[in-house]
């Protein structure tokens, strides 16, 4: 039933839906509404890593090397975790300088360089065309095998099919249609695929699960699950020694320059930086990329072993080749859905890869090599065409239409020799090159064009003599000789042990001589020299592109004079005028203009123009255009150094200038404050002396007025004489206490006051107190209560002072304990770091609303609205003064109508500074140690 | 020349009320005494004293609200006003804005106080 109709019918029709696939894709784009703009699609698009050579090749690899295969996919395992530092710099970069490819990356770096961007090409198209071919002759012998179903034979591989004869060719011309239609629909590089990164998700998904289906039937069809395989496989010593870590496949250095090597190619393979930076739609699917894509590998791996191992015992050894299990085993199994299930899979792997890779290659060429080229034949007169956009999107055509017949072209001439099967290493290996320069260039500013161009030249021509060419020598195209003998017959240059180096494989021994020749190149070249303006210029925009304000550094660098018109006609001849005069519309609205004539040529529109011509035409290119239309002064390496100290330092300036007004608004705010707190203060020095004044009249006036009476009334009888005689004497006794109170309250809050610390037992103070004021108690019949325990370690302080205070409290509570049952109680209690007494009566209280304005000047509680207060209305401020200079606090707890308690508390320790003046250290030595 | 009017002395300090009712009884006059603003009002709409000599610190209601009060009752017009003040220049401003028709400032002496009772008792109020 699988007949070569129904094969043949079943490939176009696979290819059919990926047209119709990427043709919905970009509907979808153009209406605003991508499919690929999610982390799954982005993930699954980093698939197109895995080409024919891992559907297909990793079998056949673990057939021979067991694990050894494994390598190839630890690498961008490894490297997805460091993606967040390379892979998003890489992508950011390219974004702000819209680049277009890995060539486009590496030219622009260093100066954008046309020499440097033609290199890269030139490297790129020659590692890859190969690898472009051997996803062809996978396609070619995957076909011919399956065409022969039920029976499972190898194909001829004496036997030539006449040249454009063969299939392959038809589907090379089908992939070259599908990736001119979807591949070169816009003339923007930069823009995306949406349509084809969509197919190349799907061909990732189908190749998938084709493979899994081929393993899930190999490990659980045929054999009892993975422990069946590996123990049958266990018994035969050579399929043993496969499974063994440190048999055959242990070579650890073999493992780490593998591992080196895709680690390389997942960032600088062409296809990868097309998907993973041009593709790429939002910096953020990264972060699920990250897993995603190890999960990926991870699941395309899982049964290559099995399927190795199921296919080496099933068939007799030789009769099969390992490379066709994938296919062979459902085929034998008379499985033919499976069978063309995974030749589906493996067309898909195949054809991903090839579109991907052809898009990225073209654009290089076209960009790169073909343009510049163009653009230096002054014959063509190119300068002189109104419109080259068509010209361009002709060259992208024909370049992609080129790529895949030199693919066709190597495969066919190629055919089975070693060049072409071991490519895929080969390839590697050239890709592995572009590292110095591209991870030197987004993290070192002093790499330079020079030195990048020597390392590229370098690597590749030691590349080429150590790998290439000995894969030629055993495809029979070179001597043979070339190899045992080495060039000329010297024994040193024998490409796979140059100069002795041996005990390394040929790809391990080509790795370290080639990095060792591109890194030394480049690093010592560039140590060497001082970058040019340009290339300074770049590197500070590719190395410093994290930072804040790097993507409109471009403009800075730029000193000249130009016409709009001029920037307005070139664009216009490469995007076509439509599109050129849609921009600089764009542009001007987005400067707030109207209309673009309102337009001036700045640096910045001149780096606007030019970025967007790089978009088209690559950036090297697009320097070299925007250079011919506008007068440039050149700049030295010395004035960009200028721009970038000048602009450092407005920076700095302007950090300063920022820092200033914060620190001047937070000084006015200070100085506001401060002023408002002063004038607060006059008030209250007005209110203080205006109070006391009031205070100081009152005992005046009635002293006065008497004296004037006894003084004009000489009549007065005795009694009233000795009465009138007795205000007079209290009223100065209460002025003298007045004065003195107002003196010493000044002096104790200007500082001024003397203090004679000393070491004070406080049950003794308030003894002396209650002694002091018995007398008073007594006369109003107020009981005086002292309840204070077993002795209490002495505090440091005035003794006089606390009299003072106590004096204070215990007059206060007399006065306010006016009530039949009044009663007044002092308990002396000890808190963790401190004395606390407690002056409590039951007498009329003290409002909520009061309880702190007591404690403030000539402010009274109680009565003050019904009687005549009694008392200067400076005892409690001085109180709370005196209890503050030794770190204690003075407070009240009252209910209205129930009574007050007044608490203080002292410090056992006092703290330092609270007891500054005139405290002696032998006194504070002979404070108590508790 | 002050005998047999009736004066209203208020003032909360029990010695100065003790001094100031002394001095007016003995120039002949009919003394009352009020000793916070609540109980000047109440006296005087009582009494009608021809004399009020007002301490301006007063409890409850003070001197210049105890002045405004009197003044917008009609059927008082005629009754004079002497403030006492104690906290200056100022506060006697206020006072004579309130309504006083004469202020003295404290401590006193005796004989300007009773010149100005003499004073204020002898004329009468302007417009009557």
């Amino acid at each position: 039933m699988l007949t070569a109709p129904v094969i043949v019918a079943a490939s176009f029709a696979y290819v059919g839906l990926l047209f119709a696939i990427a043709y919905y894709g970009d509907k979808r784009a153009d209406a605003g509404r991508s499919v690929i703009a999610n982390p799954y699609i982005y993930a699954l698009s980093l698939a197109v890593y895995c080409t024919a050579w891992t559907f297909y090749g990793s079998v056949g690899r673990a057939a021979t090397g067991g694990i050894g295969f494994l390598p190839i996919y630890l690498g961008p395992t490894l490297m997805a975790a460091l993606w967040w530092y390379v892979l998003l710099k890489i992508i950011r970069i390219s974004k702000e300088n819209r680049i277009t490819s890995i060539a486009d990356f590496i030219a622009s770096r260093y100066g954008k360089s046309q020499l440097l961007g033609g290199l890269v090409t030139v490297i790129a198209i020659l590692g890859i065309v190969p690898y472009i071919a051997l996803q062809l002759k996978a396609i070619s012998t995957s076909f011919s095998i399956i065409l022969k179903y039920p029976d499972v034979v190898m194909p001829d591989k004496q036997a030539v099919p006449p040249f454009l004869g063969d299939n392959t060719f038809y589907i090379a011309m089908l992939l070259a249609a599908f990736t001119i239609l979807f591949g070169t629909r816009h003339l923007d590089a930069t823009e995306r695929h949406e349509g084809l990164v969509a197919a190349v998700a799907f061909e990732s998904l189908v190749k998938l699960l084709a493979f899994i289906a081929v393993g899930l039937f190999v490990t659980f069809g045929m054999y009892g699950g993975f422990a069946d395989i590996f123990g049958r496989a266990a018994e035969v010593p050579q399929l043993n020694a496969l499974i063994t870590v440190g048999g055959e496949s242990g070579n650890y250095v073999t493992w780490a320059s593998l591992t080196f090597l895709s680690m390389c190619a997942i960032l600088f393979l062409p296809r990868q930086f097309q998907v993973a930076v041009v593709e790429n739609v939002d910096e953020r699917h990264l972060n699920k990329a990250i897993w995603l894509f190890p999960l990926y590998l991870f699941a395309i791996n899982i049964f290559v072993l099995p399927i190795a191992l199921g296919g080496l015992m099933h068939f007799a050894p030789g009769s099969v080749d390992a490379d066709t299990f994938v296919l062979t085993l459902p085929m034998a199994q008379g499985q033919a859905w499976l069978a063309l299930f995974a030749f589906i899979g493996g067309l898909s792997a195949a054809t991903g890869m090839v579109i991907v890779e052809t898009i990225a290659l073209s654009t290089m060429a076209c960009n790169d090599l073909v343009m510049p080229a163009l653009l230096r034949m002054r014959w063509l007169r190119l300068n002189e065409r109104s419109d080259l956009s068509g010209l361009l999107l002709g060259i992208r055509r024909g370049a992609i239409v080129v790529i895949l017949m030199l693919g066709y072209v190597y495969f066919y001439v190629a055919g089975e020799a070693y060049a072409l099967v071991s490519i895929g290493l080969i390839s590697f290996s050239l890709v592995a090159q572009f590292a110095p320069a591209i991870i030197g260039g987004i993290f070192w500013k002093g790499g330079t064009r020079l030195g990048t161009i020597c390392g590229l030249a370098a690597g590749f021509l030691v590349w080429t003599y150590t790998l290439l060419l000995p894969s030629f020598a055993k495809s029979g195209w070179l001597p043979i000789v070339f190899l045992s003998e080495g060039l000329f017959g010297i024994d040193l240059l024998k490409p796979q042990q140059l100069f002795g180096l041996t005990g390394l494989d040929d790809v391990t021994h080509c790795l370290f001589w080639s990095m060792l020749a591109n890194i030394g190149c480049y690093a010592g070249i560039s140590l060497l020299q001082r970058p040019g303006a340009a290339e300074h210029s770049q590197a500070t925009l590719f190395v410093d592109a994290f930072k804040h304000g790097a993507a409109g550094a471009g403009s800075r660098f730029w000193r000249g004079s130009a016409s709009v018109a001029d920037l307005l006609g070139l664009l216009g001849r490469f995007l076509g005028p439509e599109r050129a005069q849609e921009a600089f519309a764009a542009y001007a609205r987005g400067q707030g203009l109207k209309s673009p004539s309102q337009l001036t040529a700045d640096a910045a529109l001149v780096h606007y123009a030019e970025s967007l011509l790089a978009g088209a035409i690559g950036s090297a290119s697009a320097r070299a255009m925007v250079a011919s239309v506008v007068d440039e002064e050149p700049l030295g390496i010395d004035e960009v150094m200028h721009i970038i100290d000048e602009a450092s330092q407005v920076l700095a300036y302007s950090r300063q200038l920022e820092q200033k007004s914060r620190e001047l608004e937070s000084a006015t705010a200070e100085l506001m404050s401060a002023n408002r707190r002063l004038q607060e203060l006059d008030r209250l020095k007005d209110d203080f002396i205006s109070t006391v004044t009031h205070e100081l009249r009152t005992p005046l006036t009635s002293i006065r007025a008497f004296s004037e009476i006894l003084n004009d009334n000489p009549e007065l009888d005795a009694g009233q004489r000795a009465k009138f005689l007795g205000i007079v004497i209290k009223e100065s006794e209460r002025l003298t206490r007045l004065i003195n109170q107002v003196l010493d309250l000044a002096r104790i809050e200007s500082g001024n006051a003397e203090w004679h610390p000393g070491v004070v037992d406080m049950r003794e103070v308030i003894d002396d107190a209650v002694a002091a004021v018995a007398h008073l108690f007594q006369d109003k019949g107020i009981p005086l209560a002292v309840d204070a325990p077993a002795p209490v370690p002495p505090v440091v302080a005035d003794r006089d002072r606390l009299m003072q205070v106590m004096l204070n409290l215990l007059s206060n509570a007399a006065k306010f304990c006016d009530r039949p049952d009044g009663r007044v109680r002092v308990a002396l209690s000890r808190e963790a770091d401190a004395l606390r007494v407690d002056v409590a009566d039951n007498g009329i209280g003290i409002s909520p609303a009061e309880q702190e304005v007591i404690f403030e000047k000539f402010r009274q509680g109680g009565d003050t609205l019904t009687q005549k207060p009694k008392g200067s209305g400076l005892g409690l401020a001085i109180s709370r003064q005196i209890i503050c200079h030794f770190g204690g606090r003075l407070w009240v707890t009252s209910e209205p109508g129930r009574g007050s308690t007044f608490s203080f508390t002292i410090p056992l320790r006092p703290e330092a500074g609270a007891v500054q003046a005139g405290l002696r250290d032998d006194v504070l030595h002979a404070a108590p140690q508790p | 020349m002050s005998g047999g009017r009736r004066v209203l002395v208020v003032e909360d300090e029990p010695s100065i009320l003790l001094s100031l009712e002394f001095l007016l009884k003995t120039a002949g006059c009919e003394v009352l005494v009020a000793r916070d603003g609540a109980e000047a009002l109440r006296a005087t709409a009582a009494a009608r004293p021809d004399l009020i000599v007002l301490d301006i610190m007063l409890p409850l209601v003070d001197g210049f609200e105890v002045c405004r009060r009197i003044r917008e009752d009609e059927r008082l017009a005629g009754t004079r006003i002497l403030m006492l003040t104690a906290r200056g220049r100022r506060e006697a401003d206020r006072g004579m804005a309130a309504g006083a028709d004469a202020y003295l400032a404290k401590p006193f002496a005796t004989r300007e106080l009773l010149q100005a009772v003499a004073a204020l008792l002898g004329a009468p109020r302007a417009g009557q």
